[in-house]
Formats: C-alpha cells, structure tokens, sequence
C-alpha cells in the first residue's frame, strides 16, 4: 500500500513541471499543454485525497476539472489558430501589440 | 511440477495467448472470406490456388509482405512513423481484453476454482472500449502525419475526423444499453440477457434498441474505416490513404488492425445486443460456439455491405454524421431513459 | 506489488512530463503528454477509481490531446522557431527564469514538507473501494444537496466553448 504523502509529493512534481513549462516555453502550443499538465497534477491530489477521506467527491471535482479542460482546449486553440494566421509564429512574446 | 506458477494463473495466461491467436487467425480468415465473398458477389471465383479453395491465401500474403523491403519516406519522422502501425495494432488487440465470450469453466475439472472465458472482467468494461477505440485513432493520424505525404495527410485527417464525428454516436449508443442493463461490465450485460419473452423470443437487447443497434453497427463501420465510410483510403483520390508510405510488415500491422477491429466491434455487438454466448440447444461448456456463430454473421454482414454498396461522398458522410445519426442517437438514449424510468 | 505499479507509472508520468516541457518538437510534446496521461490513469485505477481512469482516457487522451493534434497539424510547425526577427533582439524578460526557478523550489520545498508529516495511509475502507463506484459517483453527481447545479452549470460553459471556438476559428471575410 503506498501512503497519501507519495501522491501528493508526485502531484507536486509534476505541478511544478508545468509552471516551468508555462514560464519556459516559447510555443502557445507546448504552454497549453504545459497547463494540462498542471491541471493533471491538481486531478491527482483530488482524487488521491478523495480515496483518503473514503469519498467520491475528489473523483467527481477531478470530472469537472476535465470538462472545464476540455472547454478551455477548444477555446484556446481557436485563439491559437487566429493568432497565428495575423502573426504567422505562435511565440508569446511576438503578441505585444498592446503592450507599449 | 512444483516450479510452475499456481494452475489458474497458468490457465489464465493460456486464455491469453489463446485468444491473442484466435484474433490473428481471425483477421486472416476474414481476409480470405472478404476475398472469397467478394469475388462471389463479382462472379468471379476468387482465390483457390493455395489450400483448399484457397484458404491459405492470407498466410502467403504475410509471407510475400515478410520477404519485402521496409521503405521509409527520407522527411518523414522516423520515431512516429514507426510506432503508428503499433499504436493502431495494439488497440485493435486490448479492446478485446474485456469482451467475454463463454461461461464460466473448470477445464474439464482440471481447475479447483472455475475461471471466465474472458481476459478480465472489469466492472467498467464497456468505457474500457471506448477508451480504447478512442487511442485507435491516433495510429491513423500519427501515420498521416509522419509519413510527410500529401495522400497520407488528408487520408489522416479525414479519417480521425470521421472516427471523431462517430464516437459520439457510438458512445450514446452504448449509453442506451448501459442504461438498460444498469451495469458497465459485459458479463453482466449479457447476464441480464438471458431468458425468453413467451417462451421463443430471446431476451436479446436487439429487440429493445433496435435503433440502438442499427446506430450501433453504422458508427462502427464508420469506426473501422470500412465500405461505405472507408474514406481514409478512397483509392480514386488518395491512393490509399494513410498507409500509402507504409509497405512490409508495417503494412501488415495497419491491415491486421482494421480486420481486428472489424472482429471486435462484432464481439461487443454480440455482447450488447444479440446475448453474446446466450443461445439454446448447446450445453454450458460449448456456449462459446453461439459466440463464434453471431460474430461471424456479423462479420459476413460487414463484407457483404462493401462490396454491395458505394462510398459515400466525404461530406455527404459529415453531414449524414452529425446532422442524422447523433440526433437519432440523442433520441434513442432519451426515450430509453424514459422507459427505464417508468418500468421502474 | 502495488508499490512497484505506483512507481512506475509516476517514473513514466514524470519522465514524460519532463519532456513534454523539455524538447521542442510539438508533435512529440502531444504524444508525450498522452503517455502522461496513460500513466496518471495507471495511478488512479491503483487509487481505486477506475471509473476517473477511464474517463481520463476517454476525454483527455482521446479528445483533448486530438485537438490539440489537429492543431499541430493544420498549423504544420515542425519545431519550435526561434525568436521572429521583430523582437529577436530584445531579450526575454528575466522574471521568466526566476518565475521557474520559483515553480521548481515549490516543488522541492513541497516534496520536503511532505515527506516530513506522518499524513498517512490510506483508509482500508471495504466501501471506498467499492465496486459499484460509478453508481456511487452518479448518486453522489445528480443528488440535489450534490453537484447537479453544478452539472448543469457546465453544460452551458461548454456550450459557450463550443460558440467561442467556432467564432474564433472562423476565417474572417
């Protein structure tokens, strides 16, 4: 049986992964999945902790964390898409025009 | 004898090996009786050369394809390229991992415990499947994509966008039966279907979702890519399709998993709504033979249904995806739900 | 046994996690991920929510990660480019790279703390390990003090993702 701190300690790597891949990356794309994975790491704790306390609430929040995923996927990669055909490039600092 | 592992593990690896076979031996018989069918249909008599009436033909396809060269277009991504033909094959093989296909037995008392005629009952099996449909797509797109041809890009994204559009279908479907059956495990499904109405009507949930399984059935040939929906390699315009760089054993892998495929979309057919290995006359120990029998009806249905009808057009296919068959699928789950709701 | 599962799957969820973040083929990045994925769903079938791990599968690996796919795909980047020419001379901000930093020292500091409390073991509840667990969640999702507001709630946001995307993607005539 393995104890609750290991998944909370992995669910921490891996969050941290995927802040560094937000902070690091210079591709929207790998950024949006960098973000998957952080969402997946918090998915983790839900239903790790969830399993703790002998419930079902960790897998059903870790079930609306998907669906806001997946609306969050949609939208986002249509932004990439009209992004990239005003910039021709899906670097994050080429979108600076309101930044002045 | 005392350095073997414990007899039911042993037997369960045994049904696992057994099964791995019998679905490669399938795919193979499916290519002869496709070819044998086919040329029936054209009035012709097809292979007849290697075995009786040819049924050897499938192995001495494989040796041809084994004796070949293994090509690999010069930009294409080396690592994808080969690992998609093994994302589509594996797929294929461990959606069969849950479908159950006998009772339970002691191998003629060979066995203390009695095990069940399936790899593994989980309790949610049918999710299991589509989950595992849903990764056989990425074999195709991966395959277009690193291929770096233009056949193989559009037979790509037409067909992951066909087998996206049909998953919902399927998947309600499936939500219909799962309903009825209160349960997610295909034991149990096919459990629930035993019995008769008035004595002579099987208590098959064909009878109660007739559009379930018409739906059912036209979502999984969209889902294998076959005849009428086969557009991932309508020859005429993209050659064929997205395999069109592969060739040899690679090949191969992509075409053992369409009849794979083919074989499993009937086994879970026969699972959900013909009362999989429910049938009267045999006794227990034989009920696997009703298995073999509907899925091999539903298979010969497959191969009559190619060669008898013509491809649709891509958006035709599209349009007949989103704008008839999910409505219809919607429905079918609505009015199941209020039937369950007022048996209850 | 268990604990050999549990170590492997998160070995395979960070080593793929790590990827994904680290080389700079978007196409493997995707891929990667859905491996991350398979491995998380690994750890919850061990956490003894198959039905989560399945969905998992189902929505993230099977629908997400395809959009995504096609993204990389119709957009056809191979790789990641360098800098464009308009800001190629300016350097990146430097509160990126400490930003990182930070976000790795959390971890650490994370794994530290953790690995310190005795917050333990699992409960050998027979019911949280039950069976029907999918009956339990659906009880549990549709009962009116549970989360059916919310259920219903998120039907809307995904049909306003639905809008958006088609509006946003839409070429502009």
């Amino acid at each position: 049986m393995v104890p609750l701190n290991y998944y909370l300690i992995l669910s921490g790597i891996l969050f941290a992964i995927g802040t560094s891949g937000v902070f690091l990356r210079r591709n929207l794309i790998t950024v949006m999945l960098s973000i998957e994975i952080m969402l997946n790491a918090v998915n983790l704790t839900f239903v790790a902790v969830g399993r703790y306390l002998g419930t079902v609430d960790g897998q059903i929040i870790t079930f609306f964390v998907m669906t806001v995923a997946a609306a969050e996927a949609a939208v986002g990669l249509a932004l990439v898409i009209a992004l990239f055909r005003h910039r021709e490039t899906l670097s994050p600092d080429a979108f600076t025009a309101l930044k002045w | 004898m005392g350095w073997l592992p414990p007899a039911p593990v042993v037997a369960h690896l045994g049904l696992i090996f057994v099964i791995f076979n019998m679905l490669v031996l399938s795919a193979a018989f499916m290519v002869w009786l496709e070819r044998k069918v086919c040329a029936y249909i054209q009035d012709r008599v097809g292979p007849n050369r290697v075995g009786f009436e040819g049924v050897l033909q499938p192995f001495a396809d494989v040796i041809k394809l084994m004796f070949k060269e293994q090509l690999r277009p010069k930009a294409a991504d080396t690592l994808l390229f080969a690992i998609a033909p093994v994302i589509s094959a594996a797929a294929a093989f461990a959606a069969f991992a849950v479908v159950p296909f006998g009772t339970e037995t002691t191998l003629f008392g060979l066995l203390d415990e009695p095990i069940p005629l399936q790899i593994t009952d989980v309790n949610v099996a049918v999710l299991v499947i589509f989950a595992i449909t849903s990764m056989g797509v990425y074999g195709i797109v991966l395959a277009g994509w690193s291929s770096n041809s233009k056949y193989s890009l559009l037979g790509g994204l037409r067909s992951s966008a066909q087998m996206i559009s049909y998953e919902l279908a399927y998947g309600l479907a499936l939500a219909a039966v799962i309903m009825l059956a209160g349960s997610l495990s295909l034991r149990e499904i096919v459990m629930n279907q035993a019995g008769t109405w008035w004595g002579f009507i099987p208590k098959w949930y064909l009878f109660l979702q007739p559009a379930g399984f018409l739906i059912y059935m036209i979502a999984g040939v969209a889902e294998t890519n076959r005849a009428p929906f086969d557009f991932p390699e309508a020859e005429q315009e993209l050659v064929a399709g997205y395999h069109t760089e592969y060739s040899s054993m690679s090949f191969a892998l992509f075409f053992l998993a369409e009849y794979v495929n083919m074989v499993t979309v009937s086994a879970v057919a026969t699972s959900l709504y013909l009362g999989g290995w429910l049938g009267p006359f045999l006794p227990d120990w034989l009920a696997w033979v009703w298995f073999l029998v509907k899925v091999f009806l539903l298979l010969f249905f497959y191969v009559w249904m190619r060669w008898t009808l013509p491809r649709y057009r891509y958006d035709q296919l599209m349009e007949f995806g989103w704008k008839w068959l999910l409505p219809a699928a919607v429905i079918n789950l609505l009015a199941t739900a209020a039937l369950v709701l007022w048996l209850e | 046994m268990e604990v050999i599962a549990f170590y492997i799957f998160a070995l395979l969820a960070i080593v793929t996690s790590l990827l994904v973040v680290g080389q700079r083929n978007p196409m493997h990045s995707v891929m990667l991920l859905i491996a991350s994925f398979g491995a998380l769903a690994g750890l919850y079938v061990l956490l003894d929510a198959p039905f989560t791990a399945v969905t998992q599968i189902i929505i993230y690996a099977g629908a997400i990660m395809v959009l995504f796919l096609f993204v990389v795909m119709l957009l056809n980047l191979p790789r990641e480019e360098p800098a464009p020419p308009a800001i190629a001379g300016r350097a990146r901000p430097a509160g990126l790279k400490i930003a990182a930093v930070l976000s790795l020292l959390l971890a650490a500091e994370l794994v530290w703390a953790l690995s310190r409390i005795g917050l333990g073991w699992f409960a050998q509840d027979p019911a949280a390990a039950s069976v029907s667990s999918v009956t339990r969640i659906g009880s549990r999702l549709f009962a009116q003090d549970g989360y059916a507001f919310a259920f219903e709630a998120t039907s809307i946001l995904i049909l306003v993702a639905m809008i958006g995307a088609v509006v946003l993607a839409r070429k502009e005539h």
